[in-house]
C-alpha cells in the first residue's frame, strides 16, 4: 500500500511539473464527479472480491438501473423514491447472482457472465436501443443547479464510502466477509453462515451499482440505454490496483479509492500531456499488470 | 539333475498336466534338488515353465535366484521424527507378504520408500538384487513396482482406456495416439483380471471397487513384479474381496510378489505367507503366517509399555453434559452411536484410520447433520443442523487439519481468536475492538502463543503457534463440550505437554471433552473412558481401569467378540 501511494505521488509530481493545469480545481472536480458513480460500483466490487467471488455483470446492472431510474422519474416519482427503487432494483439483480452462486453453487465468474449478457441483451430488446428522454426538470442535477448537484453527488459518494469503510472494519458482517473470502472452510467451522455472506455481497454490489447508476444518470438530460459498458473491468481493475487479492480475503476500500483515482486520472492526464488518447486502455492494462506483478514479487520477497 | 528332469518333463508335455500333478512333481523335484529340502521355509528352485503351468495358487513356488524386492536398513526422518528406524523388509517371488502395525507405525512411509516416492536417509531398496537409486514412482512402475492405495488414484474425467494408457504407454508428448490399440490393450488387461468393465466408460462413473480393479489392471499393464496393496479391501464388499483374492492368486502364480497391508487380520491369515509387524518405525518381527494367531499379532503390534507420561489429573466428575443416542448419518457413514460424557470427563475416541471418528465429530458439530438420533447438551435436546447451531448449543470442535481448516491466514491473530464468538464480542452487529483485543491478548498469554502482538497476521506465525490460535478460538467460546480431533498431532513434545495441561484445566472447569486420537498412548494416558469405533459404529466403551492397548486394538480390529469375527 505504501509503495503504491509513493508510486502515485511520483506520477502526480511529474504531472504537476509537465501539466500543472491538470490540478486546477475545476478539472479535478470534473474528474471526481464523472468518476464518483464508478467508485460506488467499485465499493460493491470490493465486497464481492474480498468475499472470494467476482461479479462481471455490474456493467449490465448499471444500464438496467439507469433505465429504471429514468423511467420512474418520467412517471413522476419523487427523487427519493426513485433513488430507493433504483437501489432495490439493483439489489434484486444482485440477488439473482447471489442465489445462483450461493444456493446453486455455480462459480461466480460463470453465473455473472451469463447475467451480464442476459441483462444487457434483455435491455436492448426492451428499449429497442432508444434513450430515455423527456425527463422532468427535477431529475437532472436532482433539481439543483449544476454546481450544487455536483457537490451533492460527491457528498453522497463520500458518505457511502465512509459507511462501507467503517462497516467492513467494524461490523461483525464485515469481518465475516474477510473470513469467508480467506478460508471458506474455516469460516464455516467457526459458525459463520457462509452462503448468506456470499449471497449478501452480491445483493449489496447490485444495490450499490443501482445507486451509482442513478448518480451517473442525473448528470445528463437523457439516459443512454447502453451505459455502463466496460464498467465491470474498470471496477475490478480499481479493486485489484488497490491491492486486493483476486482470490479473496484481502483488500480495503482505501485501496479501491486509490485504484479508482489512478484509473480516473489516466485519460485526462494524457490529454494534458498531449499524448494520443488512444493510449488510454493500453496504459490502463499496463498499470493493472504492474500492480498485480508487483504484489506477487513483493509477496515472494517476504 | 534338475536339467534332466526338466527335459524329461518337457518331453512329457507339461502343458497337459493338472496342477495337482505339477505340485506333486515340484515337491519331488525339490526334495532332490535341494540338499536341505526338508527344512521348512526354504525355497525351491523350480523351472519357469513349470511355474507358468501352475494355474492355481495352492501350488506355491519360489525362486532361490534372489529376492524380488528388498529394503535394507531403511532410515527416514521427517523433521525431528524418526519415521523409520533401520527397517528391513523383503519380498520373494510368488509370495504375499503382509505388513501390519498401528496407525503411525511407519507402514505408509515404508511403502513410499519401496515405490521410490520418498528417498530414504539411509539404507537401500533393491529390485532383483539391483539397487533402486531414483526416487520416482513412475520409473519404479516401469521397472515393475506398483502400489495401489486405499483411494484409487484415477483421473475421473478420462475414460478407463485412457487411465490405463496414461501409465503404460511410453513415448513423448507428441506421439500419435492409436485409439483402437489403446482400447484393445485396456480390454485385454481388464479381462486378464477377470473383470467386466467397458474401456470406454468414464472412470469417475465407476464404483469404488471398480476403480480399484482399474488400478490393478494398470499395474498389470506395466508387467508388475511387486504389487503393493494398501488396505485394498477397506471399501470392498465380501464378494469383491473374494474376487480380489482370486486376482492376487493369479498374480502370484505368475511369480509376482505382493505386499499386503490391511487391518483385517482374518484376511491376512487367509492370504499371507509371511507377516511383518512394524511398530514405532521399527521392524518388530517377521513370521510365517501360519505360525501366528490374531492375538499374538495384536500383542506384537502394540507391544509397548504405556508409560504414564501423561499428567492425568483426578477430576471429580459432574453431571452428564453430552448425551448422544442412536446418532446416525448415512452421508458420513456414522451408524447408531450412543454415549454420554460428564462434566470434567475426557472421553477418548479411538479407532483405526477410517473408522469414522472424524465423521462422528463432524456429525456432532453439524457439518454433516445427523439423519436420526438425538444430541442432548445439559439435559436439553438440541437440533444441530449446522455449525452455528452447534456453537450456540455449547459445542466446540477443533478440527484435525488446523492449518487448512483452522486459522484464517489473512486475518490478524485477534480476529482469528474471536471468529467463533463474533456475536458475543459485538453489540448490535458492531465489533467492540477493545474487548476483542483484551480477550485475544488474554488467550495469547494463557496459551503462550508466540506472536508480534494480536494484530499480526495469523499466517506470520509458526505452525505450532497457528494451531494454538485455532485452539484459542474455541476455548474463547467457553464451550461446554469440546471436541478435539488429533489435538497433539504434528506438534513437538513441549507443546504436547502444554496441550494436555490445558485439557486438564478445562476438565477441571467442568468441560466435557471428546478427544479423538490415533496415538494409543495418548488415549490411554488422558482418557477417563475410551470409546472405540469401528466401521462407523461404536465397537465398545472401555473404562480407564479396564482399558489396555490390547483391548482397544482388539475392539478396533473387531477381534473381541467371537460372534462378530464371522
Amino acid at each position: 500500500m505504501k509503495q503504491r501511494v509513493i508510486a502515485i505521488a511520483i506520477f502526480w509530481l511529474f504531472l504537476a511539473i509537465r501539466a500543472p493545469r491538470f490540478f486546477e480545481a475545476g478539472n479535478l472536480r470534473d474528474i471526481a464527479v464523472a468518476n464518483a458513480p464508478d467508485l460506488i460500483v467499485a465499493i460493491g466490487m470490493t465486497l464481492v472480491i474480498v468475499a472470494g467471488e467476482i461479479d462481471v455483470s455490474v456493467g449490465s446492472q448499471f444500464a438496467v438501473a439507469s433505465v429504471v431510474a429514468g423511467t420512474l422519474a418520467k412517471f413522476g416519482a419523487p427523487l427519493p423514491l426513485v433513488a430507493l427503487l433504483t437501489a432495490v432494483a439493483g439489489g434484486l439483480l444482485g440477488a439473482v447472482n447471489g442465489i445462483v452462486v450461493a444456493a446453486l453453487g455455480v462459480p461466480s465468474i460463470v453465473a455473472t457472465l451469463a447475467a451480464m449478457a442476459f441483462w444487457r441483451e434483455s435491455l436492448r430488446w426492451y428499449t429497442q436501443g432508444a434513450w430515455v428522454q423527456g425527463l422532468p426538470p427535477t431529475f437532472q442535477w436532482m433539481g439543483f443547479s449544476q454546481r450544487t448537484g455536483e457537490i451533492a453527488i460527491l457528498a453522497l459518494t463520500a458518505i457511502l464510502f465512509a459507511v462501507f469503510l467503517w462497516s467492513m472494519r467494524r461490523l461483525q458482517a464485515g469481518r465475516a466477509v474477510y473470513a469467508v473470502g480467506s478460508q471458506r472452510e474455516s469460516a464455516r467451522l467457526a459458525g459463520i453462515p457462509v452462503q448468506w455472506i456470499s449471497f449478501g455481497v452480491f445483493v449489496l454490489a447490485g444495490a450499490l451499482t443501482g445507486i451509482g447508476a442513478l448518480l451517473d444518470s442525473v448528470r445528463f438530460s437523457q439516459i443512454q440505454s447502453n451505459s455502463g459498458t466496460g464498467l465491470e473491468l474498470k471496477a475490478i481493475s480499481a479493486v485489484v490496483i488497490g491491492g486486493a487479492s483476486i482470490t479473496g480475503g484481502k483488500g480495503t476500500l482505501w485501496g479501491t479509492l486509490l485504484g479508482a483515482a489512478v484509473l480516473a486520472a489516466i485519460a485526462p492526464s494524457l490529454t494534458f500531456l498531449g499524448v494520443n488518447a488512444f493510449w488510454e486502455k493500453a496504459i490502463q492494462g499496463a498499470i493493472i499488470l504492474s500492480a498485480v506483478a508487483f504484489e506477487k514479487v513483493s509477496a515472494r520477497a517476504r | 539333475m534338475l536339467g534332466e528332469t526338466l527335459r524329461a518333463l518337457r518331453s512329457l508335455g507339461i502343458g497337459q498336466m493338472t496342477n495337482r500333478q505339477i505340485a506333486f512333481i515340484a515337491e519331488k523335484l525339490a526334495a532332490v534338488a535341494s540338499p536341505r529340502g526338508e527344512e521348512s521355509g526354504k525355497r525351491w528352485r523350480i523351472p519357469d515353465q513349470l511355474k507358468l503351468c501352475a494355474g492355481s495358487h495352492d501350488v506355491r513356488f519360489g525362486y532361490d535366484t534372489g529376492l524380488l524386492l528388498e529394503a535394507i536398513g531403511i532410515e527416514k526422518r521427517y523433521g525431528g521424527v524418526r519415521a523409520l528406524k533401520h527397517v528391513s523388509f523383503d519380498l520373494q517371488h510368488g509370495e504375499v507378504h503382509a505388513l501390519v502395525g498401528e496407525n503411525g507405525a511407519g507402514k505408509s512411509t515404508l511403502i513410499k520408500v519401496l515405490t521410490g516416492a520418498v528417498q530414504p536417509d539411509a539404507g537401500e531398496v533393491r529390485l532383483e538384487s539391483k539397487p533402486l537409486s531414483h526416487n520416482n514412482p513412475h520409473l519404479s512402475r516401469q521397472m515393475g513396482i506398483a502400489a495401489i492405495y486405499q483411494q484409487p488414484a484415477i483421473f475421473p474425467e478420462l475414460s478407463v482406456a485412457e487411465n490405463i494408457a496414461l501409465v503404460n504407454e511410453s513415448g513423448g508428448l507428441f506421439r500419435r495416439v492409436k485409439w483402437s490399440e489403446r482400447r484393445k490393450k485396456a480390454q485385454e488387461l481388464i479381462e486378464a483380471i477377470g473383470a467386466e468393465i467397458d474401456p470406454d466408460r468414464i472412470a469417475g462413473t465407476l464404483s469404488m471397487p471398480e476403480q480399484q480393479l482399474i488400478e490393478i489392471a494398470k499395474a498389470l499393464g506395466g508387467n508388475v513384479k511387486a504389487l503393493i496393496l494398501d488396505e485394498p479391501t477397506a471399501s470392498l464388499t465380501e464378494r469383491e474381496t473374494e474376487r480380489l483374492f482370486e486376482i492376487i492368486a493369479r498374480l502370484r502364480t505368475r511369480g509376482a510378489g505382493i505386499v499386503y497391508i490391511s487391518h483385517r487380520l482374518e484376511e491376512i491369515g487367509r492370504i499371507a505367507d509371511r507377516i511383518t509387524v512394524l511398530r514405532d518405525g521399527e521392524t518388530i518381527d517377521t513370521r510365517a503366517a501360519n505360525t501366528v494367531d490374531p492375538r499374538t499379532l495384536i500383542q506384537l503390534m502394540v507391544g509397548r509399555d504405556v508409560a504414564s507420561v501423561f499428567p492425568k489429573r483426578a477430576v471429580p466428575l459432574g453431571n452428564t453434559i453430552l448425551r448422544v443416542s442412536g446418532l446416525t448419518c448415512a452421508a458420513a457413514r456414522v451408524k447408531d452411536v450412543s454415549f454420554e460424557v460428564r462434566a470434567g470427563e475426557i472421553l477418548g475416541v479411538a479407532g483405526l484410520v477410517g473408522a469414522g471418528r472424524t465423521q462422528l465429530a463432524e456429525t456432532l458439530f453439524g457439518l454433516t447433520p445427523a439423519d436420526s438420533g438425538a444430541i442432548e447438551v445439559n439435559g436439553q435436546t438440541k437440533s444441530i443442523r449446522n455449525p452455528e447451531d452447534a456453537i450456540s448449543a455449547g459445542i466446540a470442535y477443533v478440527p484435525e487439519d488446523r492449518r487448512r481448516h483452522g486459522v484464517v491466514g489473512n486475518l490478524p491473530v485477534r480476529a482469528n481468536a474471536t471468529l467463533g464468538i463474533l456475536k458475543r464480542i459485538s453489540r448490535a452487529g458492531l465489533l467492540r475492538e477493545n474487548e476483542e483485543r483484551n480477550l485475544a491478548a488474554d488467550w495469547v498469554n494463557r496459551l503462550g502463543i508466540k506472536t508480534d502482538g494480536v494484530d499480526a497476521a495469523a499466517s506470520s506465525l509458526s505452525g505450532g503457534n497457528q494451531q494454538k490460535v485455532a485452539i484459542a478460538r474455541w476455548l474463547a467460546a467457553g464451550p461446554r463440550v469440546l471436541i478435539l480431533d488429533e489435538p497433539t498431532q504434528g506438534i513437538d513434545v513441549g507443546a504436547k505437554g502444554e496441550c494436555h495441561r490445558i485439557m486438564g484445566d478445562l476438565a477441571e472447569r467442568g468441560v466435557a471433552i471428546l478427544m479423538i486420537s490415533s496415538e494409543l498412548a495418548e488415549i490411554l494416558g488422558m482418557s477417563d473412558r475410551i470409546a472405540v469405533m469401528r466401521n462407523g459404529s461404536l465397537a465398545g466403551i472401555l473404562d480407564r481401569s479396564e482399558a489396555s492397548a490390547e483391548s482397544i486394538l482388539a475392539l478396533a480390529l473387531g477381534q473381541a467378540c467371537p460372534e462378530q469375527a464371522a
